[in-house]
């Protein structure tokens, strides 16, 4: 599954230009390549930290865990995935979601996982996304959603595709209250979740360089035998299509977020 | 036509009439049986001869031909009250399954076509105009497979683009100013993935139908009438009451695209259709879906006409009683059972949930487990299952 992206040591080589480079450089550029600028993704943990007042963090439904509603096993049990992500990524599920400052201004925060089983949307994470969304409705506060994820989780079956209708439904009740929601969209951005949430901003930032789109080049060569253009399914190819308002360097998310909130927030 | 078909409709649906034999070898390529119909279809065989003999020779075969019947009849039940769920899928796509245009002609009643999403143009994936069902103005929409190739190929074989979606959402606006209530006939292998769906934006139209089909203040009801693909199908899939026909199946992702991920083939899709969950009694078994439709023995293409009508019957009944309720009430309603779909439990033992919570109480929302839990939003689909009684206990197939 996902890769750790970043390999251990003083220097590291960048996969994106090929250069050695500092490693400490490259953490303090929040990840990403000093030299060419590819954004690395990060984990839900690292990405809070960037982009959050420090130590204004205050979690919820941090213990969420699924019950396999279909018993699944492939070539290991579904539970064993579980376990296994959880021990080796160090997070509970494929998002996290919270109350935090941005600048100094109270927002409800979700981060997806890209360590977790490809951000992947199952019950855990639609219930706890929908729930950060109805707090957000609730306590009249902007909500901030940063995307990452491979889309619908497989092994939750029909519980996974509804999760899609869930969460955009909490978005309806939220828009019909007037709340502010903000998608940041990160590498990659697919599928399931694409098609509910993360579309769904009334602001879609994107990362530089980031993967956005719907199907696969795998599954749309697959079925219609259409190979994609060079840059497809780019925040740059899909800002210059209309869908994506603005490409935000990840070191000025910050302060992007913060004067859209004073632009656009009760 | 179609109201006669309606009040005909037999809702127990354990006729003792054979199903009429399918044209054999009609131009389509010997796909009126599918593998797993084989001795079916040597059973018709083996009725025909007698029939022809009969008739050649005047020897007086009733008897046998009444056995073989019998026979038939028990085959049809040893098969369909058992199929796998790759068994399933193969039905829900048999070639003869009635498709969108049958149910116009079967089940609708004065069907007014409205085109195109006035943007870009009229997809015809997705087929979306006004119509009558049982005396009750609707709006009706559906995915549209098409029937011959040159169809096929108009309609992009059922998978909508992304003016698809953004047409049936205009439509039911439409029918929401008008306080008309939508129907939904979903049979799709996904949606469109390609290159122009993708550049016109397939994951944002998707994304806005849900949140649109979830406030839409006027009653909706959606049916997997035969393939229910992913995002494709979910995409005009929100409503007050999701049903399937029993042989439909309704998935996150295709049984071939699910074993192309996991076993990095598609022949393993008979495998991946098992663990997918993706047939009408698992799902309804998940609280996942509210009602099975049944179909007629043997699957809907054998008898196309009684399968349209049971459909029609079902959406008529569901929707008298979604009028009944005040608009308020139904999108509360609706919201509260989208969010109840969830199955999670609170481990306050994980590593990460020190400090973040103090609580201990284990919370399984599995709908299954509680039926209880959400009594007040399923009050009505109680009221539904009363009113059908018969089609509800049909539905619940517990043979």
């Amino acid at each position: 599954m996902a890769k750790v992206e970043v390999p251990e040591g003083l220097w590291m080589r960048c996969r994106g230009c090929g250069k050695m480079v500092f490693r400490k450089v490259f953490e303090e550029a929040l990840h990403v390549c000093p030299e060419c600028g590819l954004h690395y993704r990060v984990n839900a943990r690292t990405r809070v930290d960037q982009l959050i007042d420090p130590n204004t963090f205050e979690e919820f439904n941090a213990g969420l865990v699924s019950t396999d509603p279909l018993k699944w096993v492939d070539e290991k049990p579904y539970q064993d995935r579980l376990r296994d992500n959880r021990d080796r990524s160090g997070a509970t599920e494929a998002v996290i979601t919270g109350r935090a400052y941005i600048k100094g201004r109270a927002v409800i925060l979700a981060v997806m996982d890209p360590t977790f089983m490809m951000g992947s949307m199952g019950s855990v994470v639609g219930e706890k996304i929908t729930s950060a969304i109805e707090r957000a409705t609730d306590q009249n506060l902007p909500l901030v959603i940063v995307t990452c994820s491979g889309g619908a989780r497989m092994q939750e079956g029909l519980v996974s595709l509804l999760q899609m209708a869930k969460t955009s439904a909490a978005l309806a009740r939220h828009d019909d209250h007037g709340g502010l929601y903000i998608t940041v969209m990160t590498d990659p951005t697919t599928a399931g979740v694409a098609a509910s949430f993360a579309f769904l901003g009334d602001i879609i930032l994107a990362e530089p360089g980031a993967m956005i789109g719907f199907a696969g080049p795998r599954v749309i060569w697959n079925t219609v035998k259409e190979e994609l253009p060079e840059g497809f399914q780019t925040a740059e190819f899909m800002l210059e299509r209309g869908f994506v308002d603005r490409i935000v360097p990840r070191k000025d998310l910050r302060t992007e977020i913060g004067r859209l909130i004073d632009y656009a927030g009760k | 036509m179609a109201a006669s078909a309606l009040q005909k409709v037999n809702p127990n649906m354990e006729s003792k009439t054979v199903p009429p034999a399918p044209a054999s070898n009609g131009g389509n390529g010997g796909a009126a049986f599918l593998e797993f119909e084989k001795p079916i279809s040597q059973l018709y065989r083996n009725i025909e001869e007698l029939q022809a003999d009969q008739a050649r020779t005047n020897r007086d075969h009733s008897k046998e031909i009444a056995d073989q019947r019998e026979l038939l009849m028990a085959m049809y039940k040893k098969i369909y009250c058992h199929l796998s769920p790759w068994e399933t899928v193969q039905v829900a796509r048999h070639p003869k399954r009635p498709l969108f245009p049958d149910y116009i002609r079967l089940m609708v009643k004065d069907f007014c076509e409205l085109h195109g999403d006035r943007n870009f143009r009229d997809d015809r994936a997705i087929v979306t105009g006004f119509g009558r069902i049982d005396r009750q103005k609707v709006m009706i929409i559906g995915h549209s497979k098409g029937r011959d190739t040159k169809e096929r190929l108009e309609n992009h074989f059922g998978m909508a683009h992304p003016e698809g979606y953004r047409k049936a959402l205009a439509k039911m606006k439409l029918a929401a100013k008008f306080r008309l209530p939508v129907v939904c006939l979903i049979d799709t292998a996904g949606a469109y993935p390609g290159v122009g769906a993708e550049e016109r934006g397939i994951a944002q139209a998707i994304a806005v139908n849900l949140l649109e089909m979830a406030r839409l203040p006027t009653p909706i009801v959606c049916v997997v009438v035969g393939e229910g693909g992913s995002g494709g199908a979910l995409g005009i899939g929100v409503g007050d009451r999701i049903a399937m026909l029993e042989h439909a199946w309704y998935s996150v992702i295709s049984p071939e695209g699910c074993a192309a991920i996991l076993w990095k083939s598609s022949e393993y899709a008979a495998k991946a259709s098992e663990t997918l969950r993706l047939t009408s009694r698992d799902l309804k078994k998940l609280s996942l879906i509210d009602d099975v439709i049944r179909e007629p023995m043997g699957g809907a293409h054998r008898d196309p006409e009684a399968a349209v009508a049971a459909v029609g019957h079902y959406v008529s009944e569901t929707l008298r009683d979604l009028k009944r309720v005040k608009i308020d009430t139904l999108l509360k309603r609706r919201y509260r059972k989208l969010r109840d779909m969830a199955s999670f439990h609170e481990d306050a033992t994980s590593p990460a949930a020190t400090g973040a919570t103090t609580r201990t109480r284990r919370r399984t929302r599995t709908p299954a487990t509680t039926p209880a839990a959400s009594d007040a939003g399923r009050a009505p689909a109680a009221l539904v299952a009363a009113a059908h009684a018969d089609t509800a206990r049909a539905a619940s197939l517990g043979v």
